[in-house]
């Protein structure tokens, strides 16, 4: 039997933690504002050419034209920067916080690449910024989920599923995953952030994001955040897709750790698409479990089933590994993309064992593991005690986008990326999702196009009205497709004639 | 913490005589544990000067 589920099309919506230094102009001292300095220093630097506001949840909101010449102008300091750029990203302000979202994104591998030519752009972004601000001043982001102050920011993925598989069966039969997949891809934190608790309390816990999240499924994101976000907004043709908006993940540094973090989890998806996953695993309080999973580097306690059995996360994590390995023989891994669903059953069981055996053993592909072992290392060296603030310190700085400073850099974390490859996705849309036909207009003709939407481009062709040209299907608007038609059309006019629109 | 330090080596003998006897086939965990050793050996420079201060001063506002 073939499986019916669908392409799992995936992205990272990323927001980074940002902080200014030294003595700068009022206007750039808070975080909105230095959000949008330095994604308009990006801009202006590199991408010149793709400037432009995205007209996003509103439709008929009248797009704003991003001035780069304004740059320094006051206005600035209160427009919320919204472009997207030619690989097909978001990049944009958010809640206080520069937010790249990657383009969609066919295989976990693909989402991949994105994610790090995202961290390209917010290096570049940096240092385009920083020489815009006075001598001595400097605007440093992080990519990571926490201040250690009680303050968290996102890291969002988001799959493609198909509309009719009902929603419960999605918040029952995922939820066991995203609970327990922290033992894999948790990146890993310093101390604890549940009110009232002591540094002595949890010295280390394997998550950023498992203190903050209070309810089992909900559509908050930024109180009471849920296990399962319900957030219903597909950006894609709403009667046959649902984009489940998953925010219960951290920023992983490590390229094991967002491969399988994708990987894994689109593969679950494509289980409970399909109902081959069952209901057993249902956990009894996953809010209580998924913070005790997150507290326990030692891997070794139970959590409570519904069945009333008790199980460790790494058995639960065994368990779905098993189930995705029988469900590539029987259904195939058509849904997550051959060779990104071989890969990561290999690097999922590889971790596992690794985890299971000697959790040091995989300090080159588990990010919790790795700043671990740098805490530990240097607390042991310097006979620091938990709740000094140099632990905390290298905690931040294991997330730290300045090259210099970025310690996940020295840990000697695995590569699974093609450096070429990922420098071409910092400008080049991925080729096998609408997101190439968005990147390709948007390098070839900035200067016409007035907004961009995930799913549709307006087109300003000289004469009303503009014209807009729907993309509802995540996987049309491919290379394969309209390589040749955009390739062959002189002006957007040219492209809109040939698409019979 | 000490639980864990322990734990890091299942059988401590035989780890020893591998790396005594075989180092140019050491496994990765031992290249991993000379890594680390010079990450922290390095990591005073790369470290924020002055830690206590940079950890005061790391206050986000939340997000999603």
């Amino acid at each position: 039997m073939r499986g019916v589920a669908i392409p799992k099309v995936c992205g990272i919506e990323t927001e980074y933690g940002i902080l200014v230094r030294g003595q700068v102009p009022d206007s750039t001292s808070n975080p909105v504002s230095a959000s949008s300095l330095l994604i308009n220093a990006y801009l202006a630097s590199v991408q010149r050419r793709a400037k432009f506001d995205l007209v996003d949840e509103h439709p008929g909101t009248d797009a704003r034209g991003f001035q780069v010449d304004d740059l320094l102008a006051p206005e600035i300091e209160t427009q919320l920067v919204n472009a997207v750029l030619t690989n097909g990203a978001r990049y944009y302000v958010d809640h206080a916080h520069p937010e790249i979202s990657t383009p969609e994104c066919l295989t976990a591998m693909d989402a991949l690449h994105f994610d790090r030519a995202g961290e390209r752009i917010v290096e570049a972004s940096m240092a385009a910024a920083n020489r815009m601000l006075p001598e001595g001043a400097e605007i440093l982001c992080h990519k990571n989920n926490s201040d250690g102050k009680g303050n968290s920011y996102g890291c969002h993925e988001n799959y493609l599923l198909a509309r009719e598989v009902p929603f419960a069966r999605i918040v029952q039969q995922i939820t066991p995953h995203f609970v327990t997949r922290q033992v894999v891809v948790g990146a890993g934190k310093v101390g604890c952030e549940l009110p009232g608790s002591s540094a002595g309390d949890v010295p280390f816990q394997l998550s950023q994001r498992a203190d903050f999240f209070e309810e089992e499924v909900g559509l908050e994101t930024t109180l009471k955040r849920p296990i399962v976000n319900t957030r219903d907004e597909p950006h894609c043709d709403a009667a046959k897709y649902r984009r489940l908006h998953v925010i219960v993940g951290d920023a992983n540094m490590s390229e094991t750790a967002t491969f399988l973090k994708l990987g894994a989890t689109a593969l679950v998806l494509a289980m409970i698409e399909d109902d081959a996953l069952g209901d057993d695993l249902a956990l009894a309080n996953p809010v209580a479990a998924i913070r005790q999973v997150s507290h326990d580097p030692t891997l070794q306690r139970t959590i409570l089933l519904r069945s009333g059995r008790r199980a460790t996360a790494m058995e639960i994590q065994w368990s779905l590994l098993e189930r995705a390995r029988r469900y590539a023989e029987t259904h195939g891994l058509g849904a997550v993309g051959e060779d990104s669903g071989l890969r990561t059953l290999s690097l999922w069981e590889g971790v596992l064992t690794g985890l299971e055996a000697d959790p040091s053993t995989v300090a080159n592909q588990v990010d919790w593991v790795a700043k671990q072992r740098i805490v530990e290392g240097y607390a042991e060296r310097h006979g620091l005690r938990p709740g000094d603030a140099r632990l905390k310190a290298l905690d931040l700085q294991y997330h730290d986008m300045r090259p210099d400073r970025c310690l996940a850099r020295r840990a000697g974390l695995d590569v699974l990326t093609d450096p070429e490859a990922v420098e071409r996705a910092t400008t080049n849309p991925p080729t096998t999702t609408r997101a190439y036909f968005r990147g390709r207009c948007l390098a070839k003709w900035p200067d016409d196009i007035v907004a961009a939407n995930w799913d549709s481009l307006v087109f300003d062709v000289g004469r009303d009205p503009l014209r807009r040209v729907p993309m509802m299907e995540p996987l049309r608007g491919t290379a394969e497709s309209v390589a040749s038609l955009i390739d062959e059309s002189d002006t957007p006019s040219d492209l809109l004639a040939r698409l019979g629109a | 913490m000490a639980e864990r330090t322990q734990k890091q080596k299942p059988a401590p003998s035989r780890t020893e005589e591998t790396v005594e006897d075989a180092p140019a086939v050491a496994g990765s965990g031992d290249k991993l544990k000379a890594e680390l050793d010079d990450l922290l050996d390095e990591i005073d420079d790369v470290l924020e000067t002055n830690a206590e201060d940079f950890v005061k001063s790391y206050v986000q506002k939340g997000g999603q």
